[in-house]
């Protein structure tokens, strides 16, 4: 089957081998075609695809062979361990040491710059409390300096807006300066989207660095590129100097092996990767969590960052409290509802841990759906109701249903829910050694 | 006398403005993969595993795909086998032999131009992924029937995007062609019904609908484009009358996913590849095609607002693998 996701693909692979006590030279000879197309597919460079099928196989003939492992799992180990030292062995992200640190994003047409710009300024002002000015350097596509504005409006930040008769060098110049004078801890120079065999417009870049000298210039590279992207970036790094990275579009279905094959043939350290549409969906690229996720073994560090960064502690202490005190009412449940749908949706979740991967796109949309549903049905109910659901009767059940919409059976459905629930809490009380969660006072 | 003969004695008849363009369009990857056949055929002095092994590796790199790929260098290996050919340039001619094949296979005579109703405004759809060059391929498809005659209405339905609306306003203005705008976040459905009301009313000839770019996994989003689609039905039977899908040429073997998705969802009827002006291949006109028969109309070979042209896939094969001697 074509384009079964790189982890379907590998655990399909190391099912087929599971069963099996060695690795010999002809099942390994039809894994590593696997792999090979599975790269290939996956927009991998073919030249990365070969280095790295051929250090696969070079590794698992060798020595391991004897450790007391299965071969399955010492073949997991060869192609993390391998694609691991492909996408390069640290995270990094940028310096922002410098008073003002100039940051250049430059890329193709419509890899995202604009998009990304407003997400690193609200990255670098809400994680690091840095004042942050964007400066509007494209003056080629009509309205790009208007989407920066209104980008720069939704995450509060002042964007110096030139309008587009001015060279976009005179711009970058203007913008520096004007951080200088007005003490901005951050510039972030927006430029036109170009192709980087377009020799003006590169040039212009080239004038761009040379009078600003950016201490960090960032390439955009769409995760849905293909082969060529590798070209692209060479070219942009024999003309600039490139410091990073950003893969943007991640959260889509493309596996991004082209800005995997990037990092491998130039050297460029991948920093940010774009997870979606919203301005907060910009992640530090782990290389590490990204092997874990290419095999199908989930990226619980992120998941656990991320229930970290969203959910409200003392709200989730005051929960967690009231349940083990037995008190736990719908007004609890709602709350829990609300945390839960602060993280986004659920499939961005469950694609985090590891052994999830199998729930279908309709499946995590009922999901979603139950759980709104379940919302409504609460709101429905007096703030009465809610403390005490035991006084919910069938008159009681008759007006909620009609308060929302539903039916009478939806609204014993959440109930049952409630229910259910409030055992499990029981229970889980019980095992506790003092009634308490460790770690929780 | 082969396919590759037949078709070079074709186009080198052909001296059209248009063969200048392709040329010239596709000099950039061109040069790459054409001079990377030639080496190929001047290192080999006979043909053999490797020399198949390599060309698997040309073709890859154009972004053809794997599948693909695999299936055209086996049946030039076969047939270089029955017909007892050595000579490596013989292969190469080959090879565009059956390139040519395996697209032409999928299916009918395509007519690339949009075919408009005898009465009552014709509806273009046009979707795509972010980023790959909707509106401006808009503006361009607005420009070439505004030439031809056409009263053309162009709706911004692009509610999400920031600047997206202002995008489409300035080129409307530049084109002198009437918009329908919505507001930021307007639900894009209730856009495009203004805009379908608005096309009855003022008897325009072509209405291109812009909609907001929208990755295929994201099932909400592929939901709102079908209620769009809904929504124009409803105002206009049988519309919209054509849906293209725009994908970017630098895109690798993701582009199938999106034809697929987008085609499950809005019965797209035509696909317009855009940045072919650059050094990627757009391999994947050929990938696309191979797996959902889905047709290419337009290529967009430029930055100006004439650099949209229809496709041929003729000039498209002859431009990537052969070109001319300079």
């Amino acid at each position: 089957m074509a384009f079964e996701s790189l982890s379907d693909r590998f655990q399909a692979i190391l099912k087929k081998i599971k069963g099996q006590s060695r690795l010999t030279e002809s099942n390994m000879d039809e894994m590593l075609k696997e792999i090979r197309v599975a790269l290939l597919e996956a927009d991998v460079n073919f030249k990365v695809v070969k280095e790295f099928v051929n250090q696969v196989k070079e590794k698992a003939l060798g020595q391991e062979v004897l450790t007391k492992v299965s071969p399955g799992q010492m073949l997991v180990k060869i192609v993390h361990d391998e694609l691991e030292a492909l996408l390069g062995a640290d995270q990094c992200e940028v310096n922002l040491k410098a008073r003002p640190t100039v940051i250049m994003m430059v890329g193709l047409q419509g890899t995202g710059k604009t998009t990304t710009s407003g997400k690193l300024a609200k990255l670098f002002k809400k994680k690091f409390a840095k004042k942050v000015l964007l400066v509007a350097g494209d003056v080629y596509r009509p309205a790009a300096i208007d989407q920066l504005c209104q980008v720069g409006k939704q995450v509060d930040v002042e964007v110096l807006n030139m309008g587009d008769s001015i060279s976009p060098v005179e711009i970058a110049k203007m913008g520096v300066e004007k951080a200088k004078n007005e003490g901005f801890d951050v510039v972030i120079i927006d430029t036109a989207g170009r192709l980087s065999i377009d020799e003006a417009l590169m040039q212009e870049l080239k004038d761009i660095e040379d009078s600003v000298s950016p201490h960090e210039t960032l390439l955009l590279v769409d995760a849905m590129s293909g082969q060529d992207a590798v070209n692209v970036a060479r070219t942009f790094n024999e003309r600039l100097k490139l410091s990073g990275i950003v893969m943007s579009k991640l959260d889509g279905d493309a596996r991004g092996g082209s800005a995997l094959s990037i990092k491998h043939l130039t050297g460029i350290p991948i920093k940010y990767a774009g997870v979606g549409e919203k301005l907060d969906d910009l992640e530090i690229f782990h290389p590490d969590r990204m092997a874990d996720r290419i095999l199908g073994m989930g990226d619980v560090v992120s998941l656990v960052e991320k229930v970290q960064e969203e959910i409200d502690e003392k709200e989730a202490k005051k929960t967690v409290n009231k349940m083990m005190n037995g008190k736990f009412d719908l007004n609890d449940m709602l709350a829990q509802l609300e945390q839960f749908n602060k993280l986004g949706p659920l499939s961005g979740l469950l694609k985090l841990i590891p052994g999830m991967p199998k729930i279908s796109e309709e499946d995590q949309e009922k999901a979603q759906k139950q759980m709104k549903k379940t919302k409504a049905i609460i709101y429905s109910m007096t703030p009465r109701e809610r403390q005490d659901p035991s006084i919910i009767k069938n008159s009681r059940k008759l007006r909620i249903a009609a308060g929302c919409g539903m039916t009478s059976y939806d609204v014993n459905r959440v109930l049952d829910q409630y229910e259910q629930m409030q055992k499990m809490m029981k229970q889980m009380k019980n095992r506790m050694p003092n009634g308490r969660f460790p770690g929780m006072r | 006398m082969g396919l590759f003969s037949f078709l070079k004695e074709k186009i080198v008849g052909k001296s059209t403005k248009q063969k200048d363009k392709y040329v010239a369009g596709l000099d950039k990857s061109r040069r790459n993969f054409s001079s990377k056949l030639k080496s190929l055929a001047s290192r080999y002095h006979k043909v053999d595993e490797a020399y198949f092994d390599e060309l698997e590796e040309i073709l890859i790199e154009a972004d053809v795909g794997v599948n693909l790929t695999l299936d055209i260098v086996e049946a030039t290996k076969n047939e270089t086998r029955i017909k007892g050919i050595t000579e490596p340039t013989q292969i190469n001619e080959l090879l565009v032999d059956k390139m040519f094949v395996s697209y032409v296979q999928q299916g009918e005579n395509i007519i690339n131009e949009i075919t408009f109703k005898e009465n009552g405004p014709t509806v273009l759809l046009v979707v795509g992924v972010n980023g790959v060059g909707k509106t401006t391929t808009i503006a361009k498809l607005a420009k070439r029937y505004i030439d031809k005659g056409k009263k053309v209405l162009l709706v911004a339905g692009d509610t999400f995007r920031a600047g997206a609306q202002e995008q489409l306003k300035v080129w409307s203005e530049r084109l002198g062609c009437e918009i329908v705008t919505g507001k930021e976040n307007q639900d894009p459905a209730s856009v495009a019904y203004d805009g379908m009301v608005k096309a009855k009313q003022s008897g325009v000839d072509l209405v291109i609908c812009d909609t907001a770019g929208r990755l295929q996994n994201k099932l909400n989003l592929m939901n709102e484009l079908s209620k769009i689609k809904r929504v124009i039905s409803k105002e206009i039977p049988d519309a919209p009358h054509e849906t293209f899908l725009i994908i970017d040429a630098t895109t690798g073997q993701n582009g199938v996913l999106q034809a697929k998705a987008f085609k499950e969802c809005t019965e797209v009827t035509g696909v317009v590849i855009t940045k072919m002006d650059g050094t990627s291949k757009g391999g994947i006109i050929l990938a696309i095609r191979d797996e959902l028969g889905i047709p290419v109309r337009f290529i967009g070979l430029g930055e100006k607002m004439d650099d949209l042209e229809e496709f041929d896939l003729d000039q498209y094969l002859y431009g990537l693998c052969l070109g001319e001697e300079k």
